[in-house]
């Protein structure tokens, strides 16, 4: 039966998060395979120009609905606004990125809607005529093949970094339509009182190249050739618990079960053995780097490359040649 | 204040190894913890006790040998702990779960904070804490890295919350629920006189019948969903070791992230 597909397409100061057009690729395949039409759905304070993108991007139509209270992403108003216009649509698959916001946002509609949901998917199929989303659960020891049986909406987010965008077609149109906020700013029971951003850092969850530290660096001191490898790249500091642990540098850099999920194209570890706990955030890294003086550590099992050496010697020599190739 | 700490048992995943993989740990039967989390979410209630007096119950939804994860709720000092636990609740979607427990917080009473965490390691949903507040209809502040402030007469709470991008501050009513993140506390080992106590106390179990549910409103039936685990495909270990001093290895490795078109 052909059944419709709408995407939240997640924004912060009129910018997409990236995580939403990887979340419209998805959209389109599932659409494709259900037959269904593609709608996009913006909230914010000015998102004309998302919601062009949008449409670019392969939406038929883009909901938008603008309005100050919606200017940061906040759950209730979000969530009240997205159930109201799921009310209105026929049972649907609702796709958004599994980010902090993407998760929260539609378990809360979930809930409202009384709809099936499949957070944090790695891959969405059809299976004779059912839907069938596949995610890791016990920190990636299991693969979960999710199915839906209600008759009400299915509603999946995508973890990110798995679906790839395709590029926008200026010549696409589509139908654009506003749609009033749900709550007023005071029915709303939380108020943003200030936001610190980390200015000019990569991000760990979004980067797409991470070096990370583990108990191998020895000490804060030892993190510096892993930043300047980071840095040399454009990307991401990330830390085993072990070396957060120790107090060598701050929990935000903690990839794991216990810290971020991430998908790089590249993941170089420093000084990291490969627990099971570790490997659970990192190891759909498209390619593994081990750096370790140990020739035998279960890292090696998940790692496309390997260098059995000491980590302060060979650091320092990747940076150089990394400089020298990339001309940085 | 009155406080519920939400707290799920989860498969110990320390135990993992060569012979114990991800379907033997899951199995009934298995070693048990209280979701590595949920360690956050009994510190962050303990402490707000010890701060601004009241009473903390912690609710387990699970089956019978989740009243493990109470034990060590009561011996990290919790006042009272509820096991929500009935046969015909196996196999509920996290929605389902979520109302089930609804169903316990109403029997518990009036509250001014619920407690949980970002996720439970298990199923990882992220979902089930949110979903409650939602179907109570009561603020939601999630990603907590911080309670700045708590002011019971205000009835206000001031929270940092830990996203990607941002530490956002954010000012809620009180009751309110809120999932909290490792950065918040440093969650307390039970105490030998805590161990004993728990060991002592009885923790109550309610059923269908004690939260007014209907068995048709619970379990597989009830949910949207359903799943099948099985284990992840095997990774051949197919690792190219790089020989050579630093140089050399750093110029063969150099080229290798150039051909794969990662660099
Ligand atoms: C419930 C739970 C949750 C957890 N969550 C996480 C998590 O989120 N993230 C996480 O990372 N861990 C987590 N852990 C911890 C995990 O089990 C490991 O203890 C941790 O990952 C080990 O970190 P490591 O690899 O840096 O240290 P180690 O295992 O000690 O490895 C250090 C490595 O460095 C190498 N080395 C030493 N010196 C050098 C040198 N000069 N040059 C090159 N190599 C060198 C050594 O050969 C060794 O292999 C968790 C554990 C539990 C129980
Ligand atoms: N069965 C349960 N019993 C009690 N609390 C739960 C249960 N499941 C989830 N929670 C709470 O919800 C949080 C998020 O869990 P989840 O949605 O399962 O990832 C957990 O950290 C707990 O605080």
């Amino acid at each position: 039966m052909a059944s419709n597909v709408l995407v939240w397409i997640e924004q912060e100061d009129g910018q997409a998060d990236p995580i939403a057009w990887q979340a419209m690729a998805a959209a389109s395949k599932v659409a494709g395979d259900l037959d269904g039409s593609l709608t996009a759905v913006v909230f914010g304070d000015q998102v004309a120009d998302i919601a062009r993108q949008a449409i670019e991007a392969g939406a038929d139509r883009v909901y938008t609905t603008e309005d100050a209270s919606l200017v940061r992403y906040r759950v209730e108003p979000y969530a009240k606004l997205l159930a109201r216009i799921l009310e209105n649509e026929p049972p649907s698959v609702i796709l958004a990125g599994a980010s902090t916001a993407g998760l929260e946002l539609t378990a809360y509609v979930a809930a409202l809607t009384d709809a099936g949901l499949a957070p944090d998917c790695t891959d969405l199929h059809i299976e004779g005529d059912q839907l069938v989303a596949v995610r890791p659960a016990l920190v990636g020891n299991l693969v979960s093949r999710v199915k839906f049986t209600g008759t009400g909406h299915r509603i999946i987010t995508v973890r990110r970094n798995v679906f790839q965008p395709a590029y926008g077609d200026e010549s696409r149109t589509g139908e654009a339509v506003d749609i009033p906020a749900e709550q007023a700013e005071d029915e709303i029971p939380t108020r943003v009182e200030s936001v610190e951003t980390a200015d000019g850092k990569v991000s760990l969850t979004e980067a797409s190249i991470i070096v990370s530290g583990g108990r191998g660096v020895g000490g804060p001191e030892g993190f510096q050739p892993v930043r300047e490898l980071a840095d040399a790249l454009g990307g991401a500091l990330g830390a085993s618990r072990a070396a957060v642990d120790a107090g060598w540098i701050p929990y935000v850099h903690q990839v794991g079960q216990t810290g971020k999920t991430v998908q790089p194209d590249l993941y170089i570890a420093c000084g990291i053995s490969g627990a099971i706990q570790h490997l659970a955030g990192m190891k759909n890294a498209r390619v593994i780097v081990a750096i370790n003086k140990d020739a035998d550590v279960p890292l090696y099992k998940y790692a496309h490359y390997g260098i059995a050496g000491d980590l302060f010697s060979y650091l320092p020599a990747i940076v150089e040649e990394v400089r020298k190739r990339l001309g940085r | 204040m009155n406080i519920i700490a939400l707290v799920k048992q989860t498969p110990d995943t320390a135990q993992l190894s060569a012979a114990m993989d991800g379907m033997r740990l899951s199995a009934e039967g298995g070693p048990r913890i209280v979701n590595p989390w949920d360690e956050y979410t009994l510190e962050t209630a303990i402490q707000t006790r010890e701060e601004h007096g009241g009473k903390v119950t912690a609710l387990c939804l699970g089956p019978p040998e989740a009243a493990d994860a109470l034990k060590t709720a009561l011996a990290m000092g919790v006042d009272e702990a509820i096991l929500v636990s009935d046969p015909v609740m196996a196999d509920s979607d996290c929605l389902t779960s979520a109302r089930i427990l609804v169903a316990a917080i109403r029997r518990i009473g009036a509250f001014d904070l619920i407690v949980g965490g970002r996720a439970a390691i298990d199923g990882n949903t992220a979902a089930t804490a949110v979903q409650i507040a939602a179907l109570l209809g009561v603020p939601l502040v999630s990603y907590v890295a911080d309670l700045k402030s708590l002011d019971p007469s205000a009835r206000t709470i001031t929270a940092v919350r830990l996203l990607e991008r941002a530490r956002e501050t954010v000012t809620s009513r009180l009751p309110a629920l809120i999932t909290v993140v490792k950065e918040i506390n440093e969650p307390r080992y039970p105490s030998l006189i805590g161990i004993r106590k728990a060991a002592r106390a009885s923790i109550p179990v309610w059923k269908c019948e004690d939260l007014g549910l209907d068995a048709s409103a619970v379990g597989a039936g009830a949910s949207k969903v359903a799943w099948q685990a099985e284990l992840p495909p095997i990774r051949e270990a197919n690792v190219e070791m790089i020989d050579g001093g630093p140089e050399d290895a750093a110029r063969i490795l150099v080229d290798r992230l150039i051909e794969e078109k990662v660099i």
